[in-house]
């Protein structure tokens, strides 16, 4: 045994990789291979599928009623990934401008909340906006400052604040991360050249910390893309996303291959988004 | 890495020793710095107010003494007696355990092993076993959920329930929803070992083979050892994501199977209560204590210099 692995290195290698493999492949692999080809089938009249392919289900994406929410969704997407950056980028350079034994402690303030279940993040929000009985609708009446409660829930308002509310962190770290390790050299040499503050920023500081806004950005986009339990809590079941309309089709509508066609295409859209972001890094690698 | 310290100090080091504006030497842009730095610090201040609020409120607002979550009526625990009292939260809360803990102990395996041999080993076909690795992290938990469901759906394996007494209280847990729990942590897992062994040093595992340490005891007397708060950090990552787990497991368990978070959902979906708040509070605190415990731990495997006595 010792002389083959010895002989055969790559045999020690699969050996080790076996069980992980063999469970992410019939438990993963498999499976998305599954959904893939069930969005090519028809519907079963009692939920299931019957084997006959079609297009069918890809082009009901068209119909106006899903379309709109397909498009609505990447809209809240990009919307809260830009937000996260306005928001996330000042908090990154805060951290990163902090002496050393602050900023540990300031990273692990940030990852606190993080580690914390999303699910309670995201009900934190509903009791804060909440139609009649929200925190902040009951304050605002109480004092008389409003007489009817503002529409802060069941709103995209509510979702995309509940989605940059629960990833924020995520934009923040890489952006801390690429600010900590830019070259200080480099922003004496821009002073010492006289660059105003603004011009060491825009030529300096933001073009070397842009891997970890890409980096960023990809980690906000993607599950907000996918969001499901944001929407489903904080939409009051008027607002919804793509994650919503799926999870119907298996819990409600009993249209797996159309829920199947759809989250085919959510990781298609999500694919691509990762594409670019590899292809920007990659590109960068070269120039530099 | 003492050796360079000069060069690396940081950006705040420099920005704090005023070594960067250093060459404004006029009073108006020292002023504007100043007032940059009073302008960055509130605005970071208010950054950890943002994060922090909604958390705290749900912790206040879980002893309140009236059905509101919104307006303060004095302080009560009752909200906890009836959690305590709640049979369904508290199976829901044993379910979560038991999970979490078998998931995490085959992922963390699993993931250990993975992760040895993508460090250690260059093979065929090891750049797809990468995307494989990392394809469960990337993909939004929805779409993992569904793809499970169809899978156990279509096998017919997995709803089976694994039947157990704990403390007089009988459980039924899904395979489905360990199964599904171990496919996404291997991937964390192997993330986090890898890391460690990425950053171990090579010439510890030489020194052990010219000092005629054999293949195994090399590994389990050097390798092992440094690996172990990378495996440790994996474990526990592992744990608190099987423990915060939602969506995969609410679309995997079929009808009547409840972890804590997948009631939590269930008692939202009813309407907001504080009982709602006082359980959440203990989740928040059951995370607080595990961020706390893979502090200690990832401190101990820093500061302690490797032990190389054979």
């Amino acid at each position: 045994m010792q002389r083959a692995l010895r002989r055969y290195p790559f045999l020690g290698a699969w050996l080790l990789l076996s069980p992980a493999a063999t469970w992410l492949f019939v438990f993963f692999i498999a499976p998305l291979f599954i959904v893939v080809l069930y969005g090519f089938l028809e519907r079963g009249t009692y939920g299931g599928v019957v084997w006959r392919f079609n297009l069918e289900n890809f082009g009901r994406v068209f119909d106006p009623l899903y379309l709109n929410t397909f498009l609505r969704s990447v809209y809240i997407a990009v919307l809260t990934t830009l937000i996260c950056l306005v928001v996330g980028y000042p908090l990154a350079y805060f951290i990163a401008t902090r002496q050393p034994a602050r900023r540990n402690a300031l990273l692990l303030a940030l990852m606190i909340p993080f580690w914390t279940n999303f699910l309670i993040r995201t009900y934190a929000w509903l009791t804060i906006l909440r139609t009649n009985t929200g925190l902040i609708n009951t304050m605002l009446t109480s004092l008389g400052i409003i007489e009817r409660p503002l529409p802060l829930f069941g709103n995209d308002f509510a979702i995309v604040l509940g989605l940059v509310y629960g990833w924020l962190p995520d934009m923040v770290l890489p952006i801390y991360v690429a600010l900590e390790r830019l070259d200080k050299s480099l922003l004496e040499a821009a002073s010492d050249l006289y660059a105003p503050g603004s011009q060491v920023f825009q030529r300096v500081v933001w073009p070397l910390s842009l891997p970890g806004v890409v980096a960023g950005s990809m980690l906000v986009f993607i599950p907000s893309l996918g969001a499901f339990v944001t929407p489903s809590i904080l939409g009051g079941g008027k607002s919804l996303m793509i994650g919503n309309i799926i999870s119907n089709q298996f819990l409600a509508a009993h249209d797996w291959p159309f829920g199947s066609a759809l989250s085919t295409l959510m990781m298609g859209l999500m694919l691509a988004a990762t594409l670019v972001y590899f292809r920007s890094t990659t590109r960068r690698g070269v120039q530099a | 890495m003492k050796s360079n310290r000069l060069e690396t100090t940081t950006l705040s080091e420099e920005l704090l020793a005023g070594r960067v504006r250093e060459t404004w030497t006029s009073r108006t842009a020292r002023w504007k710095s100043r007032l940059g730095n009073i302008v960055l610090s509130s605005y970071g201040v208010f950054g950890y107010l943002f994060l922090y609020l909604p958390i705290l409120l749900v912790v206040i607002f879980s002893f309140n003494d009236s059905r509101s979550t919104a307006v303060w009526n004095g302080f009560s625990t009752r909200w906890y007696g009836e959690m305590a009292a709640d049979e369904q939260v508290i199976l829901a809360l044993w379910n979560s355990l038991f999970v979490a803990i078998v998931s995490t102990v085959i992922s963390t395996v699993l993931g250990t092993l993975a992760a040895l041999a993508m460090e250690r080993y260059r093979f065929r076909g090891q750049l797809a076993m990468d995307a494989v690795l990392y394809l469960p992290i990337i993909i939004p938990d929805i779409a993992m959920a569904i793809m499970l469901l169809i899978f156990f759906n279509l096998s017919g394996i997995g709803f089976e329930p694994w039947r157990l007494s704990l403390f007089g209280l009988k459980l039924a847990v899904p395979y489905s929803v360990i199964i599904g729990h171990v496919a996404f942590n291997i991937s964390f897992v192997a993330v986090v070992v890898r890391a460690r062994l990425a950053n171990m040093d090579p010439s510890l595992e030489e020194a052990a083979n010219d000092l005629y340490a054999n293949q195994w005891k090399t590994f389990f007397r050097v390798t092992l050892p440094i690996m172990m708060p990378g495996i440790l950090g994996g474990a526990l990552l592992a744990f608190t994501l099987s423990l915060d787990d939602f969506v995969i497991t609410f679309f995997t368990s079929g009808a009547g199977f409840n972890t804590l978070p997948v009631r939590v959902y269930g008692m939202i979906k009813k309407g907001v209560t504080p009982k709602i708040n006082a359980v959440s509070t203990v989740m928040l605190g059951a995370s607080l204590l595990l961020v706390l415990i893979s502090l200690i731990s990832r401190k101990g495997g820093e500061d302690k210099p490797i032990d190389l006595t054979l």
